[in-house]
């Protein structure tokens, strides 16, 4: 035999050998991966403080420590062994590193995802490995309507984006009537989140209130551009006084340093559907303006449930800031496993359950999550509804802090479609069957 | 040489069937790792086309996502999932646009070819990145793959794939042996050397550069359509970004231009590191990776298939990128 | 289209390219005279932003005058450009010089990805924010449009790094050694010119306008992972438009593109993802050398 095949067999040889000794989960814990940003422009917005949520309330189930109905040790007795890892790199690298985490290490359930593209990329992959699978960020509506029509075990347990932006258009058209009358206008990432965030918001004020016009061009700035002089520029010129957008991370926050160098929002009424989390962090140089969120973050302050209680103080004593709602989505994801692990556990007479049985019993269920209770309503039972809070954010001076006023809630049956209806489509044929009071 | 002496064809083979037979034995993560490797190995394998003529690109992604493109598209709109018709077409298409681009491009040499390639890609990555129609950033998830009549679920499709992308490889792999080894395939070493002295020859630098530009293009295609299949989705961010170009090239330097059986080992290793990093050190496993990177060009900068030869002895032999600078 | 709409594209557009050109103008100065092209310009870029940041949150602390703020920039970068310089230049580049270009630009890219990670050991992922001296300067209106002084600023920084490094390069005696290095290499080098020592402070001057960028950058944006790759792109494209180490290119290649790119966002937004690429393309096409650099024979 000459060099090149026994070379090959060598180095393949070699590196199976390293790869098959790596071991499997061992058998009395549950071992449960999250994704999330770790490196890159989306660790800083939402790796830290999904990390932190998650390392907490899993601290406290190994302890058993969290409140009822909760309070007891494990996911059905078994305590969590934890593997949070990077979701940097783009779909394709998360296909490979799912498949890594689930046949290689033996991984059970995986709570997680940030970005849409990661969940678009891994939707089909996750009904492929059989492997629980629960997204706790990402919003794109596409994951049940289009990619996974039937699915077992891929369940997402927060209202996805069209919510967010229908809520928005609702707030707009109740609240900010006469802010709107000379039309409003867009500024969104160049990607699918702020193109699809726009394309809801836009239709949704067209079917409440058509008299309300958009302006002709909307701004589609670069994701991560970080430079918006020239956007500011033409946002200051036009007429339209309400501005809706959907950015996040380290473009918010420069465009409101940017922004606000120029009297931006002196001038212009903003709608921040996923501005939330960057108040909480820039507290006091956040600009006062309108703010989306579920019952999280600082949407969650006054929500009096022990649960809710718990998490706030816990988390303070443990971090030194409040939860933003990255860090309260993630510890639902643990919540919603621990959820479905312990009912599984009952029906099955207080042995440990199948996954089967765990996913019979998050399927269509309703249960509490931290500051909220959470209904799987759509997606054959596997899509979240919650409601959908807006308010007006400002620093309050006496509690040192960033606070929500004029707090208005739209039902969950308000601003998702209705079961089976696809989002995009529900939102362009003029949002039939919303159920809004 | 004849076909029986030609070593390189009978590692191929070799390589072939212990990789079918491995097919038995490996889990499914490490399956899906090989045909990955299979996929950026064929890229790779492109690279080193051109390097063979002294140039190197920077965006070769571009027909990697091309290839990749294709088949999810014709996936999405027109229901085709044959996987022998989709790798066809995401060769073709990406071949059809090599051949065009190479009219321009073969003008160039050194940077500005890497550069202007590079360009090209981030066009195709705005492309893609902003239209609605071709999946946004979020890209496109592809059908069940079929294979003419055959077609397979769960974990035996993806044996099927493993095997249909061994052998296709295979085929490619050989073929582009027997390209180099003919004479337009020599000229481009020619190219390298002294493009003026092959003009005095009656060659064209500029044509022998063209049809290298396409072999490599077409196989950046066929990468690219193997990953979407492995895959079973596409994507801008991890197929036509331009660091995705970087980590073709990486591949390259890491595996060596000695031989053709050489990027396809350069990728397995190269998904194996990135691999570990990832699940050892998933905070630092950019810098693992760019280590490794620094490593190799300092102390192996002809690439891991330069071991093979410093094994059998024939150290300055090889065609190498660096001949005529190296001290020989 | 009115003329207050052409003068606030103009206004917008110098703006945006002086960025640029403030991004690229380091890149360019080390591709000219050592002629490689240097990713780690954008990690760079990220560490003066990164250092200029945490040392401006400091120092509004104190009680010091609030235009120390631009001495802390200055500080910050030179102190980069310096340490990086020296490692390297000297730590890796010196002894690959005599490898493939290719293989240099490699060698840069692998040294960025890890210097990548650095900042991240040493910075973590939380976002730094210094918005201070944005709001030192006051704003002025300009066709009924308030503009801040901060970024228009940025003009003027890039005019006079850009005379000062022409006239440092026409009318000093270093630049004329580096002229001459430039011009030829060996040549220079058997003149008696130390080759090396002009390589070590190229590249430290290189690296200190990179990391100036980042430092002047650092109060309008917010500081955190991943600014680094965003910018070399960027300045990739800058230096490939306006001819690689040509300063008069980066500096009319970067308004160009400014004034390009303001004029898509204000008029046809869509186009704005496609224009710097679109214009290196299209350059690339016409005058491969670029805009300014000067022909030369094909070397085959």
């Amino acid at each position: 035999m000459n060099a090149i095949p026994r070379t090959r067999f060598m180095a393949l040889g070699a590196a199976l050998a390293v790869l098959l000794a790596a071991g499997a989960a061992s058998a009395q814990t549950v071992k449960v991966a999250v994704p999330t940003f770790l490196t890159g422009g989306g660790a800083p917005t939402y790796g830290t403080a999904s990390k932190n949520g998650v390392e907490l309330v899993v601290r406290a189930i190994n302890e058993g420590s969290l409140p009822a109905p909760y309070n007891s040790v494990g996911l059905a007795g078994r305590k969590i062994d934890l593997v949070v890892y990077d979701e940097s790199g783009g779909g394709t690298k998360q296909v490979t590193e799912l498949r890594n985490k689930v046949q290689k290490e033996g991984v059970d359930v995986v709570v997680g995802y940030v970005s849409s593209g990661s969940c678009a990329a891994i939707a089909r992959v996750v009904e492929e490995l059989r492997v629980l699978t629960l997204l706790t960020v990402c919003g794109t509506p596409r994951i049940f309507e289009e990619l996974v029509k039937e699915p077992k075990y891929l369940f997402r347990i927060i209202n996805h984006s069209t919510a967010g932006n229908v809520g928005a258009a609702h707030y707009v058209v109740k609240k900010l009537r006469n802010e709107a009358k000379d039309g409003y206008m867009g500024i969104n990432q160049n990607y699918a989140w702020g193109q699809d965030a726009w394309r809801d918001f836009n239709l949704g004020v067209q079917t409440l209130a058509p008299e309300l016009k958009p302006a002709n061009k909307q701004q589609f700035p670069k994701l991560f551009s970080g430079q918006y002089g020239t956007e500011i520029s033409v946002l200051l010129r036009a007429k339209q006084k309400v501005v809706h957008s959907s950015f996040w991370g380290g473009d918010i926050e420069a465009l409101i340093a940017q922004g606000k160098a120029r009297g931006l929002f002196k001038r212009k009424t903003f709608v921040f559907t996923v501005g939330e989390i960057t108040a909480h962090r820039i507290g006091k140089k956040f600009p006062p303006g309108q703010l989306a969120r579920g019952p999280y973050g600082l949407y969650a302050e006054g929500i009096d449930t022990p649960l809710n209680k718990w998490f706030r103080s816990e988390y303070r004593k443990a971090y030194k800031q409040p939860p933003s709602s990255p860090a309260y989505h993630y510890a639902d994801g643990i919540v919603a496993a621990k959820y479905a692990y312990d009912t599984a556990m009952k029906a099955n007479g207080g042995k440990f359950p199948s996954t089967d049985q765990v996913i019979k019993a998050l399927e269509h269920a309703t249960y509490d999550i931290l500051a909220a209770k959470v209904k799987m309503s759509l997606g054959k039972g596997h899509q979240a509804v919650t409601s959908d809070r807006w308010g007006y954010a400002e620093w309050d001076d006496a509690k040192g802090e960033i606070v929500v006023k004029d707090v208005v809630e739209f039902k969950a049956e308000c601003v998702n479609p209705p079961e089976g209806v696809n989002a995009a489509d529900w939102v362009k044929g003029g949002m039939k069957g919303a159920k809004c009071d | 040489m004849t076909w029986r002496q030609d070593k390189t064809l009978w590692g191929l083979t070799i390589g072939l069937a212990a990789l079918l037979l491995l097919n038995f034995v490996v889990p499914d993560w490490f399956r899906s790792i090989l045909t990955l490797s299979l996929a950026r190995g064929s890229v790779a394998l492109g690279l080193l086309v051109l390097w063979r003529c002294g140039l190197i690109s920077f965006g070769h992604a571009l027909y990697f996502g091309v290839g990749a493109y294709t088949v999810g598209l014709m996936s999405r709109y027109l229901g085709i999932t044959d996987a022998f018709l989709t790798i066809a077409c995401g060769v073709v298409t990406a071949g059809l646009l090599a051949y065009g681009l190479g009219f321009l491009l073969r003008q160039y040499r050194g940077i500005f070819f890497a550069l202007l390639n590079m360009a090209f890609s981030m066009i195709l990555y705005g492309v893609l990145a902003k239209l609605e129609e071709l999946g946004s950033t979020d890209g496109i998830s592809l059908e069940t793959t079929t294979y003419l009549w055959y077609a397979p679920l769960g974990a035996e499709n993806k044996t099927a794939l493993f095997v249909f992308a061994v052998i296709l490889t295979w085929g490619v792999a050989v073929l582009v042996h027997l390209y180099l080894r003919s004479t337009l395939g020599n000229m481009t070493t020619a190219v390298r050397e002294n493009e003026i002295r092959l003009g005095y020859l009656g060659y064209s630098g500029e044509r022998a550069v063209h049809a290298k530009f396409v072999v490599s293009g077409l196989l950046g295609g066929f990468g690219g359509a193997i990953a979407a299949l492995t895959i079973g989705h596409v994507d801008p961010d991890s197929m036509v970004y331009w660091p995705v170009s970087g980590d073709f090239v990486f591949i390259a330097i890491l595996s060596g231009t000695g031989n053709v059986t050489a990027p396809f080992i350069g990728a397995l290793i190269y998904e194996l590191i990135r691999t570990y990093a990832f699940d050892k050190f998933p905070e630092i496993w950019q810098l693992i990776m760019g280590g490794t990177l620094l490593a190799i060009i300092m102390f192996l900068p002809n690439g891991l298939w330069s071991l093979v030869d410093r094994w059998r002895g024939r150290k300055a032999a090889v065609a190498t990128l660096r001949t005529g600078k190296e001290e020989a | 289209m009115d003329f207050e709409l052409l003068l606030i594209i103009l206004v917008d557009g110098l703006v945006y390219g002086s960025y640029l050109f403030m991004v690229a103008v380091g890149l360019t100065v080390i591709c000219g005279v050592q002629k490689l092209l240097n990713v780690t310009h954008g990690a760079l870029y990220a560490f003066g932003a990164y250092l200029t940041a945490t040392l401006l949150i400091l120092y509004f602390q104190v009680d010091w005058p609030q235009f120390g703020a631009f001495a802390v920039m200055l500080f910050a970068a030179l102190f980069l450009g310096v340490l990086f310089g020296v490692i390297i230049e000297r730590g890796l580049l010196r002894h690959l010089y005599h490898e493939d270009e290719h293989i240099i630009v490699l060698a840069t890219f692998a040294a960025f990805l890890v210097l990548e990670d650095v900042l991240l050991l040493i910075w973590g992922t939380d976002p730094y924010l210094a918005p201070e001296p944005l709001g030192l300067l006051g704003s002025t209106e300009i066709a009924g449009l308030p503009f801040d002084n901060y970024s228009l600023s940025m003009v003027l920084l890039s005019a006079v790094v850009a005379a000062v490094l022409w006239y440092g390069l026409n009318r000093t005696q270093f630049g004329k050694l580096l002229l001459a290095v430039i011009h030829d290499r060996e040549l220079a080098q058997a003149m008696g010119i130390n080759v090396n020592r002009i390589f070590l402070l190229t590249f430290m001057l290189g690296s200190f306008l990179g990391a100036l960028g980042g430092a002047y950058q650092a109060p309008a944006i917010s500081v955190q992972p991943g600014i680094g790759v965003e910018v070399i792109v960027l300045a990739f494209a800058v230096v490939v438009i306006g001819g690689m180490g040509s300063i008069p290119g980066a500096l009319i290649g970067s308004v160009i593109v400014g004034v390009a790119r303001a004029f898509a966002v204000h008029q046809e937004p869509a186009l704005e993802l496609f224009v710097i690429y679109l214009i290196m393309a299209a350059v690339l096409i016409v005058r491969p050398q670029g805009l300014f650099a000067p022909a030369k024979p094909r070397t085959i």
